[in-house]
């Protein structure tokens, strides 16, 4: 049935006839006659998960199919929600080894997106956490994919955009945690500088950045810099210690309309940020956060993505190589702060080397921007573009509604690869979304 | 409340399922029934795993109504039993196929109503239990779009009913449930309101609070009540020109 699809942003909306297979074979039926796309629960922000012919919601794959409870590697079909996989596993002991900044997101798409958390520089991206992946080619046959065992079909598919294939199953490698608990450490960085230097001392598991972005002059990159690990039992108070993976359950909330498009103005914006900073440099210093406060701040307030209004918002996010991040990052944030455009995310985290054939993460600084969809935050995002291209700088696919397909493939040489292997292998004529047809990958 | 022993008939549907999570979630030993039990193994295994604790499952088929009261007392007596049993079949075509008809008749009626009413005599000896019936706002007023399905889930609403005033006092509650429209494999083909359509999920949740509140009849969208008050006030002379 035709539907209207968008990404997390709401920006841009594609009308697609969408399927729900719900078995093999019904998925297979899909294949053959012309693109398809596969798509999870619809996290990525921009078009990445979704073609106007043929978007096959993978939901309704999501069994747990086995968890060895020695090695902590669970298996499950590409369906289930991450959400899902804590609830189950952090009672016993585990916590996925990465993890993206919301738990409503399905294993197959942080697989296809090869999803990176705030510790990427210690422990890679959800890529070398994966030891195996099944994933469905063109022909409809399902071949298993390893590092080892046909490992030029799990290099394409790590970070491949749902483009080399659809990802049934996987088997990932858990991490054993002693709590459900995070050890955090607020430092306030009066600015760009102090924040950078915070990042590079840490010796945590977890780090990131929130911004203020309408800071100016000696205050631009004025930011909370949060450093984290998970908690061992004797880090929590004595009534704790007893039920360690015991967390308060959060109140969810639910943004009930779109807020009109005024609502959100560099005034809004300012007095939210200062809110925010003042609320957490009150809390400087060290204190103990649950899992699900630390790693999903925004999963308590259910569509958040209503508040940016009807047309949307455009995520921007950009990793800078190491040595180019000083400067990169200092002229982005005054680009940002001179147009008056504030976002209310401005996440910054440190990134390690670059592991993945076409994902991502690469040694240096991401930066990650939420910005209303108007053409006066479209161009200025066009403006941020010129600046990522003089730095080195690189985008992220699951995050894009918007860069010109000129820019996406000048700052990533890697993309023309992937686009002319996936040609060779027949791979694009039997998947795109209309993220791949707008770049050209 | 945990540790219940709960049972779910047609526990291939897509709300059956949904009640399963949240039954097994909240720490009940959860029995699936239905045909082709076998193609259930990959759903036991899945809760089993997420939610700990063993899922049983049963063969069982709705039709074969002789079987009920063997069937019920072939396995230990639950505390709750779930009825997720239907069939919404084809109503254009099904109007001039009497078999097909007698199918969807017997699906949504003759094959709930009657195991119910098995599991409703062994809940009644024992003094306790509870008895949930899904049924449809479809048996509210039979329209000219579905009233196959529609007429024989009124008559499963009717019984459910009849057997909540009949067990009132004897220690056994039954819980009747019109889920309105869901978005589940039963309805894939069609073009739902968005308003109207309930998650499998929030059948589910609706089920588990109405059996922990001890509610008598559930909608659950709040919205169905007031829809289907306005429906059933409409004076049949207009109703039957109206096509909704």
């Amino acid at each position: 049935m035709k539907r209207d699809v968008s990404g997390w942003g709401r920006y841009p909306r594609v009308t697609a006839e969408v399927a729900r297979p719900r078995d093999e074979a019904a998925l297979r039926g899909l294949l053959g006659d012309g693109p398809v796309i596969a798509r999870g629960n619809g996290r990525s922000y921009g078009d990445s998960a979704a073609h106007p012919r043929c978007t096959v919601d993978m939901r309704g794959f999501s069994h747990f199919l086995d968890f060895d409870a020695e090695t902590g590697v669970l298996t499950a079909e590409a369906g289930v929600i991450l959400g899902d996989v804590i609830a189950a596993l952090l009672p016993r002991g585990w916590f996925p080894p990465v993890t993206p900044g919301t738990k409503f997101v399905t294993l197959g798409g942080m697989i296809a997106a090869d999803v990176h958390g705030k510790n990427h520089r210690r422990d890679g991206s959800i890529g070398r956490h994966v030891e195996w992946v099944e994933v469905m080619g063109p022909d409809g046959a399902v071949r298993r994919a390893s590092p080892r065992d046909n490992s030029d079909q799990f290099g394409m598919t790590i970070g491949g955009m749902g483009l080399t294939g659809v990802i049934l199953r996987c088997a990932i490698r858990m991490m054993p945690v002693a709590s459900g608990w995070i050890r955090q450490e607020t430092h306030v960085a009066p600015d760009l500088a102090t924040a950078m230097e915070i990042f590079e001392a840490a010796e945590t598991r977890y780090s990131v950045a929130w911004f203020d972005c309408l800071g100016q002059g000696a205050s631009l990159g004025r930011s909370l810099v949060m450093l984290g690990d998970h908690a061992e039992v004797s880090d929590l108070p004595a009534d704790r210690r007893a039920a360690p993976f015991d967390v308060p359950v959060r109140r969810r909330k639910r943004v009930p309309l779109d807020a009109p498009g005024f609502a959100l103005n560099r005034y809004t914006i300012k007095a939210f940020n200062a809110l925010y900073h003042a609320a957490h440099a009150r809390r400087a210093g060290p204190s103990l956060v649950d899992w699900d406060s630390y790693f999903y701040p925004l999963d308590a307030v259910l569509d958040w993505n209503r508040i940016y209004g009807r047309r949307g918002f455009a995520q921007y996010q950009v990793v800078l190589p190491l040595a180019a991040s000083r400067a990169g990052l200092t002229e982005l944030l005054s680009a940002i702060s001179e147009a008056g455009q504030g976002s209310f995310l401005a996440v910054l985290k440190r990134l390690g080397p670059e592991e993945g054939r076409h994902s991502f993460p690469m040694e240096g600084y991401t930066l990650a921007l939420d910005f209303p969809v108007s053409r006066a935050s479209l161009a200025l995002l066009d403006r941020l573009d010129r600046i990522t291209l003089a730095h080195g700088g690189r985008y992220y696919l699951a995050k894009d509604s918007r860069v010109p397909r000129a820019v996406l493939h000048q700052a990533d040489g890697r993309m023309g690869a992937f686009r002319d292997k996936r040609a060779a292998a027949g791979l694009n004529v039997a998947f795109a979304s209309a993220q791949s047809e707008r770049l050209g990958l | 409340m945990s540790g219940r022993k709960i049972i779910i008939l047609g526990a291939r549907s897509d709300i059956a399922m949904a009640c399963a999570h949240e039954f097994a979630a909240a720490g009940d030993a959860v029995t699936l029934a239905a045909r082709r039990i076998e193609t259930l193994e990959a759903d036991a295994r899945d809760l089993e795993l997420r939610y700990g604790g063993t899922v049983a499952l049963r063969a069982f088929d709705a039709l074969d109504v002789e079987g009920h009261e063997d069937f019920v007392g072939a396995g230990a007596l639950p505390d709750v039993v779930i009825c997720a049993v239907g069939l919404l079949g084809d109503q254009t075509a099904d109007e001039r196929d009497t078999d097909a008809s007698v199918r969807v008749l017997r699906t949504n009626f003759e094959g709930p109503a009657l195991a119910l009413a098995a599991y409703a005599n062994a809940m009644e000896a024992r003094g306790s239990g509870v008895i949930v019936g899904i049924s449809s706002v479809a048996g509210d007023r039979g329209r000219a779009t579905n009233y196959i399905y529609g007429s024989a889930k009124a008559g499963f609403t009717a019984f459910l009913s009849g057997l909540r005033n009949r067990l009132a006092g004897r220690g056994v509650h039954v819980v009747t449930v019109k889920p309105g429209f869901v978005a589940t494999r039963m309805t894939e083909h069609l073009d739902l309101p968005e308003k109207l359509t309930a998650a499998p999920a929030e059948v589910g949740r609706a089920v588990l609070k109405a059996v922990e509140k001890g509610r008598d009849v559930i909608y659950v969208r709040a919205l169905w009540r007031m829809v289907m008050g306005l429906i059933r006030l409409i004076p049949e002379r207009v109703f039957k020109k109206l096509s909704i």
